[in-house]
């Protein structure tokens, strides 16, 4: 079955601190995301809350393609969402599009 | 039914013992074959010093006679040798052009001795010690040559010079080390040895390093790299052993230090094992013989088909053989920091007796002059009894086994982060980990307090042998080798002024390290140089990015400071209007003698602080957080000193200071020590005209009594000795280690002497003041940010619909 996306409009890449996450709130606090500008200049959202014990992963340390869950030091991808070992999960991780230095999260409808 | 064809390749000790063991499990079922290199029977090489020593003829070293191979209907080849394995169609072949097919091969090719690549090594008169050959030419240069070095003062050197002399030869031992027998003796039991060895005519040149055996075609000299000759007529090698696994490589079968066995000595080759000398097993290699026969045992259990717990590695003892000197040690032989030990020291008789403990427990033993105790002592060590099983002579041997070894598997170690003993084993082996940080990568085990770490070391112990022994050397973190040290000396050296340039540099495995280096690294530029650094806050953990505490719903918790824990009314006023206006949910009373307030949303931060319009009370630093005071002279009937007014002194000094790890501070008025200060990394005790200055207690998770640094006369003398204590600390430590581990590692006596050099003293205070210069508070700092307020404060929201 294919799904609609929704592009939304989330931040202007210019005023995005480089590997340092960002919270966002997608509609009435239901959806919450952490945003990421890494050093090479990409952008990667995934979902804020580390599927260990609900860690907010906007402030933890990034390196690279990972960032380091701030609460119990979960290691995740942000590309892929993967947990690494040797712990395991996955966080939701999102499209985005960036245009004219504005960054779009592409968003399933609802 | 058919019998089945096993081929053994090494007539020694460990591949014949290994056939006796398939023979008593199951003498109808094979046709047993055997070749070896040398034209002997099975001999005992361990005894073949004692042939050299004149003791004992090579008729009696003869462990499996002529007659027994065809008692057993074993067909010997003698002085033969195997020169490749076929193990697809599972023959192999010899220099003497004999094809044989086997069923089942055992490799029990042994080792060959280790020759140092010396210029000159291969001259006549330099020979190894490993075999009878070796053995008939060193009797033969007796006949004819005085004067003999053996390089080489471990086990087999000693031996083999002991044997020389008696052969009447005058006898050099060169060792590179200071004391004989580093290996298997500490350093008290080695000088024992020395003086009883040279009482016995051998003569020991120590802490040389051979570099070139001199002479025309025979050796005439030694010459050490300091430039020393030393005459001889004849150099024995002695310094180690090498896996002999050249057939086994060439044959395809994979081999690392050795022939790579599992538990039940398989190699990774289908119907091929190996045994002994020539096996690696767990990253072991055992030149030893009682593992060799262990292993023997268990190979036969596989080759004949039956169940076994698998070969679990061994601990390691050893006993010299020389007449006259009794020598015994096994398991762990040098202290380490936790280590006791119950020590016997009789220099009037020459006995020592050194039983090492760990947690209670007896893990090595070295014995000099009375071994009667050996075995009792290896099987103690073996299963890691409690030393009181020891101590208690008639106490019953089976008591009270080992913590470690009679846990169950279900047994938690790992309370934080739920990891229990069979799941460490079983990654231990698996993976074959030896070292704490590998488990900890693998397991996550001792990831989170640490407290643990003891129990996983001695389980990783327990589990990989000595392996883990080896590979203790501690790098910052796993993107590195690098020690702390060394990395400090890089940055100082090459000038590297950020962590991505320390990280390129020195070669990082990831580019942008992990949230253990990149800390620590933030950290040591910084206290190097506290003028010219900027503070990356994308390499600080987030409650010090933040100057707050986040807690588990993703809040904050927000500590103003109270200097001395002394506050006043307007204050608490501000802290309950702020409670009242941000809704805050809880208020709390911290042990640090504050106020924490609770579930502030991280959007609500700046506002928060600034209504508060207090300093922060860096609750969240490695850093200074608070000094604890009691009431002091003032109103305490008891009081010595201004307790308080001393603590707010050291407070306002020293806020804000970035430290390896926490610190924690108290003053107390009377040695009734209210304030606590013997839990604390500097706790002053007031007396009545003088000053305690107590340091690196701690009353978390590792409880620690502080030590008394200096006793003073004045306020000012308090200030500048915590100043000097706190900037070697801060110069020092590894990033992450409180006082408390850093003054065990450093030694208390030792910090004293640092601190008591007027220069150095003076110099650290300099340094201190420096650092203290460009301190700011982290929440005045922030408010006066704009950019810094909306990258790390600010949230986004968007609406949820399409554009």
């Amino acid at each position: 079955m294919e799904k609609m996306l929704n592009k939304v409009f989330v931040a202007t890449i210019t005023e995005l601190p480089e590997n340092l996450g960002r919270t966002v709130y997608v509609g009435e606090g239901k959806l919450e995301l952490a945003i990421f500008k890494l050093s090479n200049g990409k952008i990667r959202v995934i979902e804020n809350r580390c599927p260990h014990k609900g860690g907010v992963l906007a402030e933890g340390m990034v390196s690279g393609e990972h960032v380091f869950c701030p609460m119990h030091d979960w290691k995740i991808n942000m590309s892929d969402g993967n947990v690494q070992a040797p712990d395991i999960g996955c966080v939701k991780t999102f499209q985005t599009e960036v245009q004219n230095n504005q960054v779009y999260v592409l968003l399933p409808e609802n | 039914m058919k019998k089945q064809k096993l081929v053994l390749i090494g007539n020694g000790m460990a591949g014949v013992r290994a056939v006796e063991e398939v023979l008593k499990l199951d003498s109808e079922g094979f046709d047993v074959t055997v070749f070896g290199s040398e034209p002997y029977p099975n001999y005992n090489r361990i005894q073949l010093s004692k042939v050299l020593q004149g003791d004992t003829e090579i008729a009696d070293i003869t462990l499996n006679t002529w007659e027994w191979y065809e008692e057993n209907g074993i067909l010997l080849y003698p002085g033969e040798t195997v020169t490749s394995i076929d193990t697809v169609n599972q023959t192999i072949v010899t220099d003497k052009e004999r094809q044989v097919s086997y069923d089942k091969l055992i490799l029990a090719t042994g080792s060959v001795p280790f020759m140092l690549p010396l210029p000159g090594a291969d001259k006549e008169g330099v020979t190894a010690f490993r075999n009878i050959e070796d053995c008939e030419r060193m009797i033969e240069a007796s006949l004819s040559y005085k004067k003999a070095i053996v390089i080489g003062g471990g086990l087999l050197g000693l031996e083999a010079a002991r044997g020389l002399l008696n052969l009447g030869m005058e006898v050099d031992v060169v060792h590179n080390s200071n004391t004989l027998m580093d290996r298997q003796l500490d350093n008290t039991a080695g000088k024992m040895l020395q003086k009883e060895l040279e009482k016995q005519g051998m003569n020991f040149l120590l802490e040389k390093q051979s570099a070139e055996i001199v002479g025309e075609s025979r050796v005439e000299g030694l010459r050490f790299e300091d430039g020393e000759v030393v005459k001889t007529d004849l150099v024995v090698m002695a310094v180690g052993i090498r896996s002999n696994m050249k057939l086994a490589e060439e044959s395809g079968i994979p081999v690392n230090r050795g022939i790579l066995v599992n538990d039940h000595l398989e190699t990774e080759v289908p119907n091929v094992f190996a045994v002994g000398e020539c096996a690696e097993h767990k990253e072991m290699v055992y030149g030893l013989v009682a593992p060799l026969y262990q292993q023997g045992k268990e190979m036969a259990k596989r080759i004949c088909g039956e169940t076994g717990n698998g070969y679990q590695g061994s601990v390691l003892s050893t006993q010299l053989k020389v007449s006259g000197v009794d020598v015994f040690s096994a398991g762990q032989i040098i202290e380490e920091e936790e280590t006791k030990s119950v020590t016997l020291f009789d220099d009037w008789r020459g006995v020592y007796k050194k039983v090492l403990v760990n947690d209670g427990k007896i893990t090595g033993a070295v014995l000099f002059g009375d071994t009667k105790e050996g075995t009792r002592l290896l099987n103690l060590i073996n299963k890691r009894a409690p030393i009181e099983e020891y101590m208690d002579n008639k106490g019953a041997e089976e008591a009270g086994a080992d913590l470690i070894a009679s846990m169950p598997d279900t047994e938690m170690i790992c309370g934080c982060n739920g990891v229990t003993k069979g799941a460490i084993v079983e990654a231990i082996n698996a993976q074959g980990l030896t070292t704490v940080d590998q488990v900890k990568g693998c397991t996550n085990a001792s990831r989170s307090c640490g407290g643990c770490k003891p129990l996983v070391s001695d389980l990783l112990a327990h589990t990989a042998g000595d392996a883990f022994e080896q590979n203790q050397k501690e790098s910052i973190c796993a993107c590195t080798s690098y020690s702390k040290e060394e990395v400090m000396e890089e940055i100082k050296a090459k000038g590297l002024t950020y962590t991505k340039e320390v990280m390129n540099v020195l070669g990082w495995s990831s580019d942008e390290g992990c949230s253990k280096c990149r800390p620590a690294l933030n950290y040591y530029l910084g206290m190097l140089n506290p003028a010219e650094y900027h503070d990356e806050k994308e390499s600080r953990y987030v409650n010090e990015r933040l100057h707050a505490n986040i807690q588990k719903n993703g809040t904050y918790s927000v500590v103003p400071r109270m200097y001395g824990g002394v506050t006043n009314a307007d204050d608490l006023r501000k802290i309950a209007d702020v409670a009242d206006k941000y809704k805050v949910p809880l208020i709390k009373v911290t042990g640090g003698q504050r106020i924490d307030l609770f579930g502030v949303k991280k959007e609500d931060l700046p506002n928060v602080w600034s209504d508060l319009d207090m300093p922060s009370g860096s609750a969240y630093a490695k850093g200074l957080r608070t000094v604890k005071t009691c009431v002091g002279a003032d109103y305490c009937r008891f009081g010595t000193k201004d307790s308080m007014g001393l603590g707010i002194k050291l407070e306002k000094k020293f806020e804000g200071l970035n430290t390896p790890h926490k610190v924690k501070m108290s003053v107390s008025a009377c040695p009734r020590n209210c304030a606590e200060g013997s839990i604390k990394d500097v706790g002053i005790t007031g007396l009545d005209g003088e000053f305690e200055i107590y340091v690196g207690g701690n009353g978390g998770t590792h409880l620690r009594k502080a030590n008394l640094l200096a006793k003073v006369k004045t306020e000012e003398e308090v200030l500048e000795t915590t100043a000097g204590f706190l900037q070697y600390y801060r110069e020092t430590a590894d990033y992450l280690d409180r006082t408390s581990a850093w003054v065990e590692k450093m030694g208390l006596d030792h910090i004293k002497s640092v601190l008591a050099n007027k220069k150095t003293f003076i110099e650290l205070n300099h340094r201190m003041d420096e650092a203290l210069s460009v301190v700011q508070d982290g929440w005045k700092q922030a408010l006066e940010d704009k950019t810094l307020l909306r990258d790390l404060y600010q949230n986004l929201k968007v609406p949820a619909g399409s554009n």
